[in-house]
């Protein structure tokens, strides 16, 4: 099963190759589709309740490097999956819809990227997870840089660079991470064997010394991948680069692997350094918070304000990852799924705005609403999620979060209050100057369309879903979360032993 | 003396078969030339030649055996590092089907020149003394010299196997200079008697030892194109006939290195504390000069050349820590380097007769959407080079980077990890040119060939070349088996550790 979710979307895309240009865009759709009924099939065979991993696969891959292929699912991931999973469909449905340059091409890759993003949530090796991490970018390389938006008129990079840029980036943090990764499997196999099962290193005990540099190679890797302030400088062009359809699957779930990351890797491997180090995360997360938003309230182009607001809700995730509370743990969860389900109808939003307005300017777009309610509904519905309403899933996700970081840190939490607010002014700002205002000459204010709606509806719906019932997420990522936290919070016998035998 | 008789000394004939048969086919296709149809049959008597030299090594995998009186010694790396030689060679006789070079220089003396490297690299992985070890050195790289300069009409090709024939010599002479040293202070020609010598005389620190040694670093570090004795590698690389340099590009840098290991693990294993830091360093200078170097080549065959440089620098990695792994880790490297590399230069052969661009990144701009069958091959050739996931790339310095930091040589894998991510900004260039630029741009160029000292009729341009079986088949195949052995890599893995196992 967990093998089939993994490899369908790629052999989808691998037959598309062969297929006429007009057939290809729905043959993409149904390979996603396929791959979100195996994965909703998944969660309801996933014993609720349990902590530990089902579904597990084992094989051994490379048995002279002691690289497995394990895969698993549990409360941390199951739902990232289905975020997936979901994102890809709307994705590739809206590309369907319309003309695509070379659509055998774009859909393979488009599919490709799908199963080496699930494979880095599904990885429970050290070393698959980085292959599969690393292996996320190859498609999106392609993706960004052939069917991209050049920005030479406006002074700005070709899409070729931009994607280069964002490559370099976050394969300094990648690359340090393979080290990293291999790193810990020498210092925990103690001469003996190698093996990097995270579970057998989890309970082999990295030593403190090396955990204080090791967190850091990974902390490089995840922190570009979200990404946090200062290393955040990849973002803009990218975003300005990348392909509408793309960017629904790149902002809604590429970000969330990043936080995903610390808390299946970072948190259980190196217990010591990331209490030692916390401090120092949450700095990054809240200057994150800060800045992202600020960044948000000033930008004019549509795609960076979403890309902005992106910057400071992981921001938030982190702050409540770094907490160290079950609490902030359950609230990041939650708030990966719900931002990944706000951002995402967001960019199709953008596009479809596009579309009417040919601009991407917060400036010259505006009275939308007028004959497009609809339209105005469901982005009246996002733009309320993403400001956290009371009432929406989002609000209890940063509940949580916020929470979390009181029992812990309540001089961070109360920074980081501030967010909250903030976001109420950029989601705002966003929906009242594309939709309210008189309308500019040029833009046509039409109604969405039935195709568009068909994309767009449900990924609303999954928004109203959850705000009636979070509890679908934190219920069964709960158990997993409290297993991860207590890594850190509670430092285990065997690593007790190991610390008295330095 | 009556009823002793005269006993001839043993010759082992089967271990010293693919030997054999290399000398046979080379003189046998070099007495071909002869005869005027030699165009046809001497690329198919070549072809016979590996193929019989392939399966008499194969017969031989797993035998360790030392052949005159301990100057040859044929075991799993020796096989492992002439199998990749006898390929790399196959190779290029298929990418030198209507080679300019070859019509030029005859093809008899082409191919018995090419067959006579081969012969030069299978001893050179052979060698066990001093004396092999050199002598199979120049069988290796006299022919080398000729065959960068074949191609008589270019200015280039001429100026390339001048400059490779003086670098070379200077390569040798430093080599050779070294050896006298080592031989003066241990008393050996033998690699287990220059071990023998150092343990017994307790020579470590020795300087007259350490000078031979040094020397001999240098002399081979020519050879295998390490910074800073690399200047050559770019400009030879770039003046020879395309096949050829691919034949460079791999095959002599696997068999410099098969003796690289034998010489360093075997002969000055128990020297290693002192050889170990000089040879990180060289390795560390190499990965970033040749990173560097590369980032602001235009010229594709240059580009592979510094590229080149900047992997040597990765696969010494491997013979620094001097441990099984370390050295399994350097055979599987060469493996995977060699279709990497192929698959990159059969595409560049193929543009360079097709296009007016010569090996310029211009002449693969647009290849994406115009001959994806080309475009595919170069694409995995430069993801694998790079080391990213589903290539074989990224088993290889996943296996580096493993056994250095077992080795505690943390700080070379972080150089390697460091180069690697300059190095994309060259290979993704590559990329960007065939699948995100347009190639209208190619239609409107110059008319003239820009390859130096040529000239259209030199040069004629065939519009076809892109679509012939001998070009595509190899890119094709060779790039298959870079995802192969990405996904897949476990019986590469296991030939390597084999083949590395033996020296241990």
């Amino acid at each position: 099963m967990i093998n089939a979710l993994l490899w369908v979307p790629l052999a989808f895309g691998v037959v598309g190759l062969f297929l006429p240009k007009k057939a290809v865009g729905w043959w993409a759709t149904l390979g996603a589709v396929v791959t979100l009924v195996i994965g909703v099939i998944m969660a309801f065979e996933f014993e609720n309740g349990a902590a530990g991993l089902q579904d597990t696969v084992h094989t051994m891959w490379i048995s002279g490097l002691g690289v497995e292929y394990s895969l698993g699912i549990d409360g941390l991931n199951l739902f990232l999956v289905l975020l997936t999973a979901v994102l890809w469909i709307g994705g590739i449905a809206f590309a369907a819809f319309r003309q695509q340059d070379r659509p055998q091409l774009f859909f393979f890759l488009m599919l490709a990227a799908e199963t080496a993003t699930l494979g880095s949530f599904l990885s429970q090796d050290l070393l698959l997870f980085v292959l599969f991490f690393d292996l996320m970018l190859v498609p999106f390389y392609f993706l960004f840089g052939s069917w991209g938006v050049d920005r030479t008129a406006e002074g700005g990079p070709t899409a070729a660079q931009a994607t280069l840029k964002m490559m370099i980036y976050t394969l300094i943090g990648s690359l340090l991470m393979l080290v990293g990764a291999i790193a810990t499997a020498i210092v925990s196999a103690h001469g003996g064997h190698l093996n990097f099962s995270i579970e057998a290193i989890q309970k082999a005990g990295v030593p403190l010394s090396s955990q204080r540099w090791i967190f850091w190679f990974f902390a490089a890797a995840f922190l570009v991948k979200m990404p946090a302030f200062l290393v955040h400088g990849w973002m803009p062009d990218a975003y300005k680069a990348a392909p509408l359809p793309v960017l629904v699957v790149f902002s809604g779930v590429l970000a969330k692997v990043g936080a995903y990351g610390f808390l299946r890797v970072v948190l259980p491997l190196f217990p010591q350094a990331t209490a030692q180090f916390q401090t120092v995360i949450l700095l990054v997360a809240l200057a994150s918070i800060l800045y992202g938003s600020v960044m948000a309230f000033t930008q004019t182009n549509v795609r960076l304000i979403a890309g902005y607001s992106s910057v400071a809700q992981l921001g938030f995730i982190t702050a409540g990852i770094f907490a160290l509370r079950a609490d902030g743990s359950d609230g990041a969860i939650l708030q990966m799924v719900n931002h990944g389900l706000v951002v995402a109808p967001l960019f199709i939003i953008v596009a479809i705005l596009l579309e009417r307005t040919g601009t991407e300017d917060l400036r010259s777009m505006g009275g939308m609403a007028m004959r497009a309610p609809v339209l105005a509904a469901l982005f009246l519905i996002v733009a309320l999620a993403t400001l956290a309403m009371p009432g929406s899933a989002n609000f209890i996700g940063e509940f949580y979060i916020l929470n979390g970081l009181f029992d812990s840190k309540i001089v961070f939490a109360c920074v980081a209050i501030s967010g909250v607010a903030m976001s109420a002014y950029y989601a705002l700002r966003l929906y009242i100057g594309t939709m309210h205002n008189r309308k500019p000459d040029g833009v046509a204010s039409r109604e969405i369309s039935l195709r568009d709606g068909v994309i767009l509806a449900p990924l609303v719906l999954c928004i109203l879903g959850l705000a009636l019932y979070p509890q679908l997420i934190l219920h069964r990522a709960d158990p997993s979360v409290q297993k991860s936290v207590a890594a850190v919070t509670e430092p285990s016998s065997s690593e007790e032993e190991l610390a008295v035998s330095k | 003396m009556a009823g002793e008789g005269f006993v001839a000394p043993h010759i082992d004939y089967a271990g010293l078969a693919p030997l054999i048969a290399l000398t046979v086919g080379f003189v046998v296709i070099l007495m071909s030339g002869v005869f005027t149809t030699t165009k046809r049959w001497a690329p198919g008597l070549a072809v016979l030649t590996l193929a019989a030299t392939a399966g008499l090594l194969l017969w031989k995998w797993d035998d360790d055996i030392s052949l005159v009186t301990g100057a040859l010694r044929v075991d799993d790396l020796a096989i492992s590092i002439s199998l990749i030689a006898v390929l790399s060679a196959f190779t290029t006789i298929l990418l030198s089907v209507r080679e300019r070079a070859a019509d030029e220089a005859g093809h008899g003396e082409y191919y018995a020149l090419l067959i006579g490297s081969v012969l030069g690299m299978v001893l050179l992985a052979e060698a066990d003394n001093l004396v092999t070890f050199f002598v199979a050195l120049e069988t290796l790289s006299i022919p080398l010299y000729i065959l960068c300069a074949t191609n008589l009409r270019r200015e280039g090709s001429l100026e390339s196997g001048l400059k490779y024939l003086i670098v070379g010599s200077l390569g040798s002479a430093t080599l050779l200079y070294g050896m006298a040293f080592i031989y003066g202070s241990t008393g050996s020609t033998d690699f287990t008697g220059i071990a023998h010598g150092i343990e017994a005389k307790g020579m470590l620190h020795d300087p007259l030892l350490l000078i031979g040694i040094a020397l001999a670093a240098v002399g081979l570090a020519f050879k295998t194109s390490i910074a800073p004795f690399h200047q050559w590698t770019p400009d030879v690389y770039q003046g020879a006939p395309t096949p050829i340099t691919s034949f460079m590009a791999v095959a002599t840098k696997a068999a410099a290195f098969a003796v690289f290991i034998r010489f360093f693990v075997v002969a000055l294993g128990p020297e290693v504390s002192d050889w170990q830091t000089g040879l990180a360093i060289l390795a560390a200078i190499s990965i970033v000069v040749g990173n560097v170097g590369a980032l602001a080549q235009t010229s594709l065959k240059r580009l592979l050349g510094y590229s080149g440089v900047a992997q040597a620098g990765y696969m010494l990695g491997g013979l620094v820590v001097a441990t099984e792994k370390g050295v399994s880790s350097l055979i599987f490297y060469l493996a995977i380097y060699l279709f990497m590399n192929l698959a990159a230069f059969a595409v560049i052969v193929a543009r360079e007769r097709e296009t007016i661009f010569g090996d310029d990144i211009r002449g693969v701009r647009g290849l994406g959407a115009e001959r994806p069958a080309l475009a595919w091959p170069l694409t995995i050739s430069m993801l694998a080079l790079a080391g990213l996931p589903a290539t074989a790339g990224f088993i290889g310095k996943l296996y580096l980077i493993e056994a250095l930091v077992e080795g505690n040589y943390l700080w070379l894998a972080i150089f390697i990890v460091g180069g690697t991510m300059i190095s994309l900004g060259y290979y993704l260039r590559v990329i960007a040119a065939m699948w995100m630029t347009s190639s209208e741009e190619t239609a409107s160029a110059g008319a003239q060939p820009i390859i130096a000292g040529a000239s259209p009729e030199a040069d004629p341009i065939d519009p076809e070349a892109g679509r012939r079986w001998y070009l595509v088949a190899p890119a094709i195949l060779t790039a298959a088996i870079t995802i192969f052995f990405g996904v897949i890599p476990q019986p590469l893995v296991e030939f390597a550790t084999h083949a590395g196992a033996s020296l241990f």
